[in-house]
């Protein structure tokens, strides 16, 4: 087991230094000098030369890359071009806040896509079965930026029932920095109003990115429960007169959510990049409006970050889910003890 | 040659398989309407400049007289801050995104599916090991991450964001033809044609590739709708289809910004991209189901 994890794990690591690689590579081939972009045309020669001498562009690739590597090592990411300050600090400033929306994102799509595929496989072909195939059709085919501008419109707009933009109302000040989380560092300084009121912020925003994902989640929880309705140990624990509620929850949820988690790693990468879009429609201060500005700016050390921070989550995650699935799937799990 | 011969036959044949198909594919009733409203959709995009009402509003038109007007009846979807027909616009963003995905499709599938194919022959050697490690490394981040970077550092405009998807979707064919390659290896049929000497060409892609057809052609379909969200969601940042020019994107961002009063701005054109990502999905259920042999 420990064997496999490590073997994942590094498995990571070489694909994070390909990517670094290829963002590093593109980020330099393309046409444009990021020094005389940062500086404005304003500057002299000697300014931009200047700078160029101590971004070590002047310099041919692979010595640059060294210099970058060096520095990641000991956690530097570089200075970023545009805003001016580390970029490790600027990741620092803004990853909480989309980090927060991702965690609400899984949440809801972990509890509502196994419930929802639960019921939908349980009551197979009934008007239930038939309405969460409606709204998954339509979840799958909706663009987040659409969800999100479509949810809105509706329920901010023309119901007003929840706040349009923002993580907390502009009146409130936000909480002391613990875990980043708007919500949970309210709760633990004590102030249930201001938890609630970032809860109704980020209500929408995580909403609208979590329908794609939970439609498919759905689905696939669905087809797996009809699939395992149809195995043997179902059959037998029926014969044996094991209650079908029972047979459900305690034989039939565990096995029916493998696909389901696998499908999570890898919808992880497309939660990200969909924050996105997510955040510039919400105005949500986070990982994405920096992102898109730095990419505009043609600021390079910012842009490979981050592509990397993006990449080291994904794969993060997928070690994880793969952890995961081996603790439900215990042919997976013992395997390794057989070897 | 032996098959120019046979052709009578194989034509029969192929016509028969045709007709099975469409049965197949016409059973499921919803993905005849997805099919419909791509002709539909692709016709209108085709010959926008002939059937939309008010053309010349695709570009730089301005006409302050108009602007902002709700739908009526002679401006269906309404008009823009500057009095453009949305509804002439929309069908023009029409063109923008289905060129981009029919463009990033035929550019990135024969790569992708010619590295799968020679990655999923070649097993257990380092040919497999160098095609898949680079594969592995392009579906590390989300292809709107990097399509957005290249897109970015280069100057943002549609030639260059059909580049950058491009650059980011033959991997996803890679994958998929690998493994059904992989899987097809040692299939006697495979062993047979290496046996009586076949060249690997010949055994890459007349023996191998026809059993990849149905995957590769349902995963085309939905890919549409993919690529066509993808490249929403980078005018949608900005970074595809520049203004005059209607970018379905770009049309829901400007009009986000108008909203809750002057709604059809940005909610007719988010519609549009749901209508036709939609009808995309549709097909690719119908063929998916078309191309299940062992399911009933």
């Amino acid at each position: 087991m420990i064997k496999y994890i490590l073997q994942r794990l590094l498995q990571a690591i070489v694909i994070l230094v390909g990517l670094s690689l290829l963002i590093f590579f593109i980020a330099r081939v393309v046409p444009g000098d990021p020094a005389r972009v940062a500086l404005g045309s304003l500057a002299t020669k000697e300014q931009v030369q200047r700078l160029r001498a101590e971004l070590h562009l002047d310099k041919p690739f692979p010595v640059q890359y060294y210099f970058w590597l060096r520095g990641v090592a000991r956690g530097d990411l570089g200075i970023s071009l545009y805003t001016r300050r580390p970029v490790i600090q600027d990741l620092n400033d803004y990853l909480p806040a989309t980090l927060e929306l991702v965690f609400f994102c899984f949440l809801i799509t972990l509890v509502v896509g196994q419930v929802t595929g639960v019921l939908a496989g349980y009551f197979r072909n009934s008007w239930f079965d038939a309405l969460s195939r409606l709204i998954s059709y339509g979840g799958i085919a909706t663009p987040p930026f659409a969800v999100a501008i479509f949810l809105l419109f509706i329920f901010s707009n023309l119901l007003g029932l929840t706040p349009a933009v923002g993580r907390i109302s502009m009146t409130l000040s936000p909480p002391p920095r613990i875990t980043g989380f708007f919500v949970f560092d309210s709760l633990i300084t004590g102030r249930l109003g201001l938890a609630l009121n970032a809860l109704s912020h980020i209500l929408l925003p995580a909403v609208s990115l979590a329908i794609a994902n939970l439609a498919q989640e759905s689905r696939v929880t669905r087809s797996s429960i009809v699939d395992n309705l149809q195995k043997d140990y179902v059959a037998a624990h029926t014969v044996y007169g094991i209650p079908r509620r029972s047979i459900i929850f305690k034989y039939l949820l565990k096995p029916s959510m493998i696909p389901t988690v696998s499908i999570m790693g890898l919808d992880i990468a497309f939660i990200i990049a969909n924050a996105f879009l997510v955040e510039l429609v919400f105005m949500w201060p986070g990982f994405a409006r920096y992102a898109v500005t730095v990419m505009l700016n043609k600021d390079l050390n910012a842009i490979v970050a981050v592509v990397l921070v993006i990449g080291v989550a994904f794969a993060v995650v997928n070690v994880l889910v793969d952890i995961v699935v081996s603790f439900l799937d215990p042919r997976i799990r013992l395997r390794g003890r057989e070897e | 040659m032996a098959d120019r011969e046979l052709a009578p036959a194989a034509l029969r044949r192929s016509s028969r398989r045709l007709s099975k198909g469409w049965y197949k594919f016409s059973r499921n009733r919803l993905s005849v309407v997805g099919l419909a409203i791509i002709i539909v959709i692709s016709l209108a995009a085709i010959f926008a400049p002939y059937i939309t009402p008010y053309p010349s509003h695709a570009g730089p038109y301005a006409n302050f007289k108009e602007s902002s007007q709700p739908p009526s009846a002679k401006h269906l979807f309404g008009t823009d801050t500057v009095g453009r027909d949305v509804f002439s616009r929309v069908i023009f963003g029409y063109r923008y995104s289905l060129m981009l995905a029919v463009v990033v499709i035929s550019l990135s599938a024969p790569p992708g599916i010619l590295l799968g194919l020679i990655a999923g022959y070649y097993q257990r050697t380092k040919l497999e090991t160098v095609i898949m490690r680079i594969t592995d490394i392009f579906l590390a981040v989300p292809p709107l991450i990097l399509a957005l970077a290249i897109t970015a550092l280069l100057t943002p405009n549609i030639t260059n964001q059909m580049m950058a998807v491009s650059l980011m979707w033959w991997p996803w064919y890679c994958r998929l033809v690998y493994a059904i390659t992989a899987s097809l290896r040692n299939e006697y049929f495979v062993v047979e044609a290496e046996l009586t000497g076949a060249r690997k060409a010949h055994i890459l892609l007349r023996s191998i590739l026809p059993n990849c057809v149905g995957p590769i052609l349902t995963k085309v379909t939905l890919d549409m709708g993919f690529v066509i969200t993808l490249g929403a969601s980078l005018s949608f940042i900005g970074l595809g289809v520049q203004p005059p020019k209607p970018g379905l994107g770009t049309m829901v961002a400007d009009g986000a910004k108008r909203l809750p009063a002057e709604w059809w701005m940005t909610i007719f054109p988010a519609l549009a991209i749901v209508l036709v990502i939609l009808a995309f999905n549709l097909v690719g259920d119908g063929l998916r189901d078309m191309f299940a042999v062992e399911e009933i």
